[in-house]
């Protein structure tokens, strides 16, 4: 592992990809702030910029830099305004709102920004040491297990969608993966699904459909809807006070300390993510915190925001695990950066360790960078990075827009893209109105390929369908990814029984 | 019938014809020797196919109830009418627009355009400060695409070079 730091080390601390820490973060931030245009979105608009870089550890590290930024940025929204503009920082406004409006703007920021850099420190200590572990384990798979263990992971996917949502989250992934088979893939040597256009030949591009699902839809509904993006009035422009009393620091250490290492692993369950963690975070501080201490929640209690802070940027890190050691996204993130490095010509996984370790751990030591970044770089700049919450909509929607033709036109430089990135957009935007969730397609694109590949080989080692009779590790992954899918709904089922009141026959 | 469902029957549709495809036309077009691998071109989309029917028909038929809490919706697609749909309409309009004139009236004019009308259909009327932060940002853009980034964007309308 030492070895492996040194390479980190030496890799990460080159002048250009200090500049990309920092780059990103700081866009991350910016962007992050805006309400309504979360890491995914950010991710998106910043991949064609990432892949004309060409070097895949500047890559990785400009997009994680961006990634840790939009969390900071959307904490520092949720705090001064009560707009989170990412999912993972809803949490933190229930305490840090109710902080900012008693005056204590700057404090609050302050504690959102060391419990980051304590989350997202001790995330990338745990992902040193379980990465390689989970790698050497990943190394003993064959593509049988690894075709049941994408199973696994689409299916846990759409099993923390929630209650009610299963169906539909399943039903996003299989969309998902039906798009990837259009187009010419590398194991068949024929068209697939093309109907006969050309456009159609080399199969959907990945960023016009991440585009077209996050980016697209965000800003049509920040359109239709302008309470969405609540501008800052009362307190907008003063921040002071920054500092926080050694009582304090003491008050909410151990809070940190909890909180990092549930995020973390909580972040490594696929599907699961920054949110479930900020949430579970709350919710468990709250209980085991003193009484007194509980009447303070949501109403400003300094534990309250630390915990969520902490967790979201632990299971930031904790998503990092799956994508580099099994190439396996576990969120939206993660499988737009895994995109991203397939353009790159990197295929993460346990390969990745051996084959490209410079990657690997650059990637582990511009997370500490990025998190040192956001703490003494962007928490003095945070009264001037505001500003941009007072950007008026007018100027701001038509520059997302235009944002996202860009990213999609350099992606493919073909202005027919741009006409199937506002189809796909208009469909997504009606599928979000139906609340059916968007990631699961996204990942399922983008896994479809592997999936294939994978399934299609061991189809062919063993002749037919028999592996999955034969490799004992396959069947009970298959068998884990039936009940992950088939559980919750039975549950819900039941539970819904018993409210009615009604005996089902006995 | 609410709004999930109806898109499921679509849904439906679609995987409908991509099973029809896979099953019935593409076997078709295989040679011969590819005939005895154990896995074809179709097997995949087969299997997806079986797999999204069967989904989207438990969504269709509302097996699976939604959970009693309902959370409030980011919009409300039942009052559709209460927010700016106009505005959306428009803007996702003007980006076809921007997506045909691309090409012909190359990027500096197009952007341009794009960004100045795409404010003006949000309501802006300050047009002295509009049209040079739109030219502005706009030559920002085209310099790092086509400078930093190495991307040839065609500058200018057709008929001037």
């Amino acid at each position: 592992m030492l070895e492996g730091l040194m390479i980190g080390l030496s890799t990460a601390f080159s002048v250009t990809n200090i500049l990309m820490v920092i780059g990103g973060c700081l866009i991350g931030t910016f962007i992050g702030m805006l309400p309504g245009l979360g890491p995914m979105s950010i991710i998106a608009i910043m991949i064609p910029v990432a892949i004309t870089l060409g070097d895949p550890s500047a890559a990785l590290i400009l997009l994680a830099g961006v990634y840790y930024g939009a969390i900071f940025g959307g904490s520092t929204s949720s705090i001064l305004l009560n707009a989170p503009g990412v999912a993972g920082t809803v949490a933190s406004s229930f305490d840090g709102y109710p902080m900012a409006r008693a005056g204590m703007a700057g404090k609050a920021l302050t504690i959102a920004a060391i419990s980051s850099f304590m989350g997202g420190t001790v995330g990338a200590i745990l992902l040193m040491v379980f990465a390689p572990m989970l790698s050497t384990v990943a190394l003993l798979f064959h593509s049988a297990e690894y075709f049941a263990l994408m199973v696994v992971g689409l299916s846990a996917i759409a099993a923390f969608a929630g209650t009610g949502n299963v169906a539909k989250a399943l039903m996003m992934t299989l969309l998902g993966l039906m798009m990837a088979t259009v187009g010419e893939g590398a194991l068949f040597n024929m068209p697939r699904f093309t109907m006969g256009l050309m456009d159609l030949q080399s199969g959907l591009s990945f960023i016009t459909l991440a585009m077209a699902m996050f980016a697209l839809p965000e800003a049509i509904f920040l359109v239709m809807n302008p309470g969405r993006s609540a501008q800052g009035g009362e307190n907008g422009g003063k921040i002071t006070g920054l500092r926080i009393t050694g009582q304090e620091a003491r008050k909410i250490a151990p809070v940190i300390g909890r909180q990092s290492i549930q995020g973390f692993f909580i972040g490594v369950l696929p599907g699961a993510g920054a949110t479930i963690a900020s949430f579970l975070g709350y919710a468990v501080e709250r209980n085991i915190a003193t009484e007194e201490e509980q009447k303070e929640f949501g109403k400003g209690s300094i534990k309250g925001l630390a915990a969520p802070e902490t967790a979201n940027n632990a299971a930031c890190t904790g998503s990092f695990v799956p994508l580099l050691t099994l190439g396996i996204p576990g969120s939206g993130t993660t499988a737009i950066l895994l995109g991203a490095l397939i353009a790159l010509n990197v295929t993460p996984g346990p390969r990745l360790m051996i084959d490209s370790p410079h990657i690997f751990w650059a990637v582990i030591i511009s997370m500490y960078i990025g998190n040192l970044v956001l703490l003494v770089l962007n928490l003095p700049l945070i009264p001037y990075i505001a500003k941009v919450l007072s950007i008026p909509r007018n100027y701001l929607i038509p520059f997302i827009l235009f944002f996202t033709l860009m990213g999609s036109y350099i992606g493919q430089n073909n202005a027919t893209e741009l006409l199937i990135l506002v189809g796909f957009g208009i469909c997504a935007t009606v599928l979000r109105f139906a609340d059916y969730p968007l990631a699961p397609l996204l990942i399922g694109f983008i896994l479809g390929r592997m999936l294939e590949d994978n399934f299609a080989r061991s189809m062919q080692l063993y002749d037919g369908i028999s592996f999955i009779l034969d490799r004992p590790m396959t069947l009970g992954l298959l068998v884990l990814a039936a009940l992950l899918v088939i559980v919750p709904s039975y549950r819900a089922r039941r539970a819904r029984a018993r409210a009615a009141g009604v005996a089902d026959g006995d | 019938m609410a709004l999930d469902r109806w898109i499921a029957l679509i849904i439906l549709g679609i995987a409908l014809a991509y099973g029809y495809a896979a099953f019935f036309t593409m076997d078709q077009l295989l040679p011969p020797f590819m005939q005895r691998n154990p896995i074809w071109p179709s097997t995949f989309p087969k299997v997806l196919a079986v797999l999204s029917i069967l989904t989207s028909l438990v969504i269709l038929l509302g097996l699976e109830k939604p959970s009693s809490e309902a959370k409030t919706p980011d919009i409300d697609y039942r009052r559709l009418g209460d927010y700016n749909i106009g505005q959306a309409a428009l803007l996702l309009g003007l980006m076809v627009a921007y997506a045909l004139l691309l090409r012909p009236a190359g990027f500096l004019l197009s952007t341009a355009g794009f960004l100045t009308v795409g404010a003006m259909i949000l309501g802006e009327r300050k047009l002295w400060i509009l049209i040079p932060v739109a030219a502005l940002a706009t030559g920002i853009v085209w310099y790092l695409v086509e400078g930093v980034l190495g991307i040839f964007l065609r500058p200018l309308p057709f008929f001037l070079g």
